[in-house]
């Protein structure tokens, strides 16, 4: 991948930061406080996060950090203990993770959730359903409005797959897919759903350095083409490094470390996160 | 993906064209005498399994949630269309007419009950959901055991526990409805099948139907893409009451008396083996299998006593070979030979 | 007026007290094996058949006859789990839940095909006579007494077992995580096996002390208190043992108090209305735990 410009990123209110292109639009995502306990166990404790409206934002840190939980509260999952997320400036309290797709949020998983037994086509189509509506009685009735829709549904969706390649495997099976290009699919899906902030959770897992270095650049093509948010998590830091504009470290629930690619690799507490304390390791 | 959307197209004909075919060559077969009384006697029956057994395979094969009250349903539907049918005996003159217009009552209160269960019910999921629309089920059997109608002058009276009604007694509380005219035939047998399938199959094809096979295969990642948990599985569950409502009617106007034990949990299951036999989402299959599991005892009479005894261990085999690790491992071997030697003449 | 609600009271406890047994045979199951074991009721039956059989036709004593029984059942037991519920371990629970249901099925046909139709009247394996009090107003049967203190002891011979010994402490592991349980050097295969065959014994245990005070017997006698049974096991927190206990009694006391104050033919549908209601309440039941799915 060749090197990529730096982007300028500038503070914005409180503590973060957002791309200085950002500035003068409402940030996507503004998470404040976040905060969920299991059984009197704090998973996730005062997370703070904002994300602008074209930012690609990495979330890093060791297993367990509660990276994952992170996705699970801001798509209601898992219903916050404490704490307030705005996606586009609406307030998500009382959402449920259908509203919040409605609301411009769409993910992908950690381990793999297609419907698998659906053709790939479908699974797209999946997404798309809140976008081209009709009734159960014009799809019944087979009215004029079904045909319509559905070819509007099914051209739309070649033209998805299409980002990644994939149109040629519209009627195979989801679930005989090979392993990247699941992953590659739920991606395909989640945009579907035309979202303001796209979730993706480890998508480079399991891919070789080739695949990965092609994800990078169809990430970068997703975000300049649809002009949307994106957020990862990421345990192979030459995407997250190469790609993501601003970073948070998270570390037992709580952020340790929020900056730029440049200021994450240099902060120490980041690398004793990582690495662990020297006096730690030799016990 | 021209070539899915017409495979699609070809295989739900093939399915309708397998139920218009055999309706012919029985009509046929009818007018030559050539059908022995104790299998005319089951031609009805035969229609009405063939729309129970289609009906569940939406519930359990495309909503992919397992229902053991599906008698539940079709029983409510049988008393409804019934208690409608008597009471418009001498107002509507026509008996097809009156059936349909009965099987409608019957497909309606079938649904509102639907309704009823399914907005509880669903929220729960797998084993519980399953032992719930059990429950219900034997609930409906229960308090219709308890219902008294009667007709006195074109007016219904009603009671619970209470048979002392003014006028002449249709649905008689244990002893069920009685002293009905056996209106329902073969053609509007074959009439609510096609009904059946017209809209079981649409469904499958829209985007409704996507939406309930997402859920069956990852909820959680459905909900993640805006679909509507409860809508889609209530619309699935509703759907599926509706047609076995009408399929009880037309059931019931089959007799001149039925109870509602005829309803018990033993029809739920010899549905269940209908769908799960045909192959668990495959409508064709259920077609098949209901129409062949309900003529077939009658042609092996000597069988009889061991029919329930092989239908369980027949449910038991099929699960085992379609879903142990052992025989998927031999199903996974068995197809990379035959692709191998696919290719092998294809090089040659 | 008092001593008629007493003596409903003591029918309730001691039809809950056959509920409770049978319940903590699905209470295990489900809680290790994660199955609904549909055929658990039908496995009372073949228990009742057999303690029928050995003491009609062998002419044996009675407490030979439910050990008898006890072992038949475990070794029933043990080869469902081996032949049907096993190769499934991995299968989606829609699968497993068919195949009990058609378990379920078999059993009970085959009884037909050996027993016939026709109801057998079961004689009570218990002759001590009722114990009469307020000068034999208050009529307590001897089977009512054997059923609670059998439900007791097995109770505390169960809490014992899986709190004590090596097998139980296993069982324990498995219902919490298999995966790791296994990771730890436990058998799991082997701990399954087992929980079938102490739930199968216990079933053999309800089977007899619910045909001594129920006594007709027919191939279908094991459905409808094996559902209520499940019903109890979820009342009290499905993979709960002191929960099955609590559950099984709540439920046959409710039974017969709805039975007699409320509608004999409705008896039923309350108990079901009660599982309906709990399980949108309170799924966990009682005294479970709230399992929540990994995303």
């Amino acid at each position: 991948m060749t090197e990529r410009e730096r982007t300028t990123m500038v503070p914005f209110p409180s503590d973060a930061i957002i791309p200085e292109r950002d500035l003068g639009t409402r940030p996507v995502l503004d998470a404040r406080h976040l905060g969920v306990e299991f059984g009197g166990l704090k998973a996730v404790d005062d997370f703070n996060m904002i994300i602008g409206r074209t930012e690609i934002a990495g979330l890093i840190g060791p297993n367990g950090a509660g990276k994952t939980t992170i996705f699970n509260l801001i798509t209601k999952v898992y219903q916050p203990t404490t704490g307030t997320i705005l996606i586009d400036g609406k307030d998500t309290a009382g959402m449920n993770t259908i509203q919040v797709n409605k609301a411009g949020i769409a993910r992908t998983f950690q381990n793999i959730r297609l419907f698998n037994k659906m053709s790939v086509e479908d699974n797209v189509k999946i997404g798309l359903h809140n976008r081209m509506r009709y009734g159960m009685g014009t799809g019944i009735l087979r009215l004029p409005n079904y045909w319509k829709k559905e070819k509007l549904m099914h051209e739309k969706a070649l033209e998805l797959l299409s980002i990644f390649d994939m149109q040629d495997l519209a009627d195979t099976t989801a679930g005989s897919l090979p392993y990247g290009a699941q992953r590659r699919l739920e991606i395909v899906r989640a945009l579907a759903t035309s979202p303001k902030l796209l979730l993706l959770d480890e998508p480079a897992a399991g891919m070789n350095p080739s695949e990965t270095a092609e994800l990078m650049e169809n990430i970068l093509k997703i975000r300049d083409t649809f002009q949307i948010a994106i957020m990862l998590i990421e345990h192979d830091m030459k995407l997250v490094m190469g790609i993501c504009e601003g970073i948070a470290v998270l570390n037992y629930g709580s952020i340790i470390a929020k900056g730029t690619p440049e200021q994450i690799q240099s902060n120490p507490a980041v690398i004793e996160a990582y690495l662990g304390k020297k006096k730690e390791a030799e016990v | 993906m021209k070539k899915k959307r017409n495979s699609t197209f070809v295989n739900n004909l093939i399915t309708y064209l397998i139920v218009i075919v055999a309706f012919v060559a029985v009509t046929l077969l009818q007018n030559a005498g050539m059908i022995s009384r104790s299998l005319k006697g089951q031609l009805v029956p035969i229609c009405v399994y063939i729309v129970m057994a289609v009906s569940l395979n939406l519930v359990v094969g495309i909503s992919g949630e397992l229902s053991l009250g599906h008698a539940g349903f079709m029983s409510v539907g049988a008393f409804a269309g019934a208690i409608f049918c008597m009471a418009t005996k001498d107002g509507i003159a026509d008996p097809t007419v009156r059936l349909i217009l009965g099987m409608l009552a019957g497909g309606v209160f079938a649904g509102i009950m639907g309704v009823i269960v399914g907005v509880p019910v669903l929220r729960l999921q797998g084993d519980y959901l399953a032992i719930v629309t059990l429950a219900f089920g034997e609930i409906i059997r229960n308090v219709l055991n308890c219902v008294y109608v009667s007709t006195d002058a074109g007016q219904l009276y009603f009671g619970f526990n209470n048979p002392s009604l003014p006028g002449k007694l249709i649905v008689n509380g244990p002893q069920g409805a009685q002293g009905l005219s056996r209106i329902s035939t073969f053609t509007m047998g074959f009439c609510l099948i096609i009904f059946t399938l017209i809209v079981v199959l649409n469904l499958i094809n829209s985007r409704s139907g996507r939406a309930m096979m997402a859920l069956r295969d990852n909820r959680i990642a459905a909900e993640s893409v805006g679909i509507s948990v409860t809508k889609y599985k209530l619309m699935a569950f509703v759907t599926s009451a509706v047609l076995a409502g009408m399929a009880g009617t037309l059931f019931g106007m089959n007799f001149s008396t039925f109870t509602a034990s005829k309803f018990k949990f033993d029809t739920s299951i010899l549905v269940l083996v209908f769908v799960v036999l045909g192959g668990i989402g495959n409508i064709r299959g259920s077609v098949i299998a209901a129409a062949l599991l309900t003529i077939l005892p009658e042609l092996l009479r000597s069988f009889n006593d061991y029919r329930m005894l092989v239908y369980a261990v027949v449910l038991i085999v099929v699960m085992l070979a379609t879903n142990s690790e052992r025989s998927k491992q031999w199903l996974a071997v068995i197809k990379s030979r035959l692709s191998r030697e696919e290719k092998g003449e294809a090089e040659r | 007026m008092h001593l008629s609600f007493l003596s409903n009271l003591i029918n309730g406890i001691s039809l809950g007290s056959v509920y409770a047994i049978i319940a903590l045979g699905y209470t295990m199951v489900y809680g290790i094996a994660k199955m609904l074991n549909f055929a658990h009721g039908d496995v009372i039956m073949i228990g009742a058949y057999i303690s029928f059989c050995v003491t009609q036709y062998l002419n044996l004593p009675a407490w030979l006859s439910v050990l008898a029984a006890m072992f038949v059942c475990t070794l029933l037991g043990m080869t469902i789990e081996r032949l049907a519920y096993k190769p499934l371990r991995s299968a989606p629970s829609l699968a497993v839940l068919i195949t009990a249901i058609g378990m379920s099925y078999f059993l009970q046909n085959l009884a037909l095909l050996i027993w016939g139709s026709n109801p057998k009247s079961f004689t009570s394996i218990i002759s001590f006579g009722p114990l009469r009090l307020f000068d034999g107003q208050l009529i307590i049967s001897d089977v009512a007494i054997v059923t609670v203190l059998a439900c007791i002891l097995i109770m505390i011979g169960l809490t014992w077992f899986t709190g004590k010994t090596r097998m139980g402490k296993a069982m324990r592991a498995v219902s919490e995580d298999k995966g790791a349980a296994q990771l730890m050097g436990v058998n799991v295969n082997r701990t399954i096996s087992v929980t079938f065959a102490i739930g199968s014994a216990l079933a053999a245990i309800a089977g007899v002390l619910l045909c001594s005070a129920y006594p007709t017997l027919m191939p279908t006698t094991g459905s409808m208190p094996g559902i209520k049974a499940f019903t109890a096991a979820v009342f009290g927190g499905i993979g709960s043992i002191p929960g099955a206990m609590l559950g099984g009694i709540l439920l046959g006391i409710i039974e017969i108090f709805g039975k007699s104050y409320i509608s004999t033919e409705l008896g039923d549908a309350i108990v079901f209305a009660i599982l309906i209601v709990i399980l949108l309440v309170k799924p966990a039941g009682l005294l479970g735990k709230k399992i929540r799915e990994k995303v």
